[in-house]
């Protein structure tokens, strides 16, 4: 195993979080997820991604609603959701916070309760992004996890807590509590997230790369140096 | 009919249902709105809104806004949008992209209301007088915009237009009063008596006007004709995000006919 771009590591660790999933639709924006959607589709072929937003094989005739009809009628298994803020009790805000206006709240509201693996996402993990209470509830819901640029949470449903589950590249539980502003469970010592295979490598810089270029051309310019 | 003609029938305080970027937007009607000056516009997003939203509200054209989202997708924020709202000039309703749907296809059936599945937990109701939560099911009321606003693939002569598997643009066109189209070709004949082409047609039944505008979805694209102009796009990203550097991206790309459609 060589060295590694923090995307690939989080693509990962999506990848692994989609264990048994049939089908994940992706939203706006969204690079990493889909590098992760991807991955996990180069090993089981029968697993179906679907972008609301291609531009080329787009996977819905029916208009960008079709994707929340599918969703209602329970054919999604897997969405991603991020937001502005990000609060202990795992609601979103993606309206404003602090005198700022953020984009809006998208499909949010609605896929967080019709969809059954909710996957939180949001690269920057700081006391700005995590907060204790979000300023507005854009979505709320019961998510299968939180993962950061720093660490992996899981979701309590009963004690409506997030628990550590790893943290990234040899940081500490102290130095995760630190850049979090709400109050979590972890187990003393917390895991590392286990690094990318070399299998995972391959495939993310041979196959998956291509793909994700064809909707994400900055980001995989950024992360894998090609056009 | 001209797009500067097609500008000409939307009267000041109309409510626009616009696409999303991804969708087929009639970037060239938008820059002849804002040309002549346009004024207390209300914009719907169908279900979100981007790059044709930001240009009109940088421009001082927008009263209000009613849409799930307002973004630039890879190329972030839209930033004479977020500049307005912080700066309390203009109002957000703020939805989410099934309760736009829902409610369009209310006035599309002709129905005061349509059911959405649950948002419970959401504040978006709080602001919102015209939803009604009923149960774990909520109730959007109809939204009828004034008109639906998009660039299709082809007119043909009977005055269909085509707008293949953005079927978002046919739910905004059954439920507007009036759609007006520019179009990116001329097409011979009547489409609906072409059975491959008729799924993707809104009829002329809903189409008022249309005018010709050949790459008239600049600098957003139309998928299988020509893409999304990226570098462009990231280009006003940055320009926009000062009042000045927007009002230079006007003068050079909208305000000077020369220049305002797509380049060669």
């Amino acid at each position: 195993m060589g060295s590694y771009a923090p995307e690939e590591l989080l693509a990962c660790v999506i990848a692994r979080l989609l264990e048994g999933a049939r089908h994940a639709a992706i939203g706006a924006s969204s690079p990493i997820p889909a590098s992760g959607c991807f991955l996990r589709k180069v090993s089981d072929p029968s697993f179906r991604v679907s972008l609301q937003q291609r531009r080329a094989h787009n996977p819905f005739s029916e208009g960008s609603r079709e994707l929340f009809d599918l969703a209602g009628q329970g054919r999604i298994d897997v969405f991603f959701l991020g937001g502005a803020q990000i609060d202990g009790a795992a609601n979103l805000n993606l309206v404003r916070a602090e005198g700022r206006r953020f984009p809006g709240s998208f499909g949010s509201a609605y896929m967080y309760r019709a969809v059954p693996r909710v996957i939180l996402f949001r690269e920057e993990h700081s006391r700005r992004v995590l907060v204790p209470k979000v300023e507005f509830v854009s979505a709320a819901g019961d998510p299968a996890a939180l993962l950061t640029g720093k660490a992996l949470f899981s979701w309590q449903k009963d004690k409506r807590r997030f628990r550590l589950e790893s943290v990234h590249g040899g940081a500490s539980e102290a130095g995760i509590r630190e850049l979090t502003g709400f109050d979590f469970d972890s187990d003393s010592p917390v895991k590392s997230t286990p690094p990318p295979s070399t299998e995972e490598l391959s495939l993310l810089r041979s196959k998956v790369c291509r793909e994700v270029a064809a909707d994400y051309p900055d980001f995989a310019k950024k992360v894998w140096g090609i056009h | 009919m001209t797009v500067e003609e097609l500008a000409g029938r939307i009267p000041d305080g109309a409510l626009l249902a616009l696409p999303p970027d991804y969708s087929l937007v009639a970037m060239d009607l938008i820059r002849f709105l804002i040309r002549r000056k346009s004024r207390g516009l209300r914009l719907l997003g169908v279900p979100i809104l981007g790059l044709s939203a930001d240009l009109l509200i940088g421009a001082g054209c927008v009263a209000e806004v009613e849409t799930s989202a307002v973004s630039l997708g890879e190329a972030g924020l839209a930033p004479r949008f977020t500049e307005a709202v912080e700066s309390g000039s203009l109002k957000v309703r703020d939805a989410t992209c099934p309760a736009i749907h829902a409610a369009l296809q209310a006035s599309e059936k002709g129905v005061p209301f349509m059911p959405v599945g649950s948002i419970a937990g959401s504040d978006l109701p709080k602001n919102r007088p015209d939803w009604k939560q009923d149960g774990e099911i909520l109730q959007v009321a109809a939204i009828r915009p004034d008109f639906a606003l998009f660039h299709a693939r082809w007119a043909d002569e009977a005055g269909n237009v085509w707008i293949g598997r953005r079927r978002e643009l046919a739910t905004a066109a059954h439920a507007a009063r009036e759609t007006l189209v520019t179009f990116e070709e001329r097409r011979e004949g009547d489409m609906l008596e072409d059975e491959l082409l008729a799924p993707g047609v809104v009829s002329s039944v809903y189409v008022r006007a249309a005018a010709h505008a050949p790459r008239g979805a600049w600098p957003l694209g139309m998928p299988g004709v020509y893409g999304a102009d990226d570098v462009h796009v990231s280009q006003y990203a940055k320009a926009a995000r000062t009042r000045e550097g927007f009002q230079r991206y006007l003068e050079e790309w909208v305000l000077t006919p020369r220049k305002s459609s797509s380049p060669a």
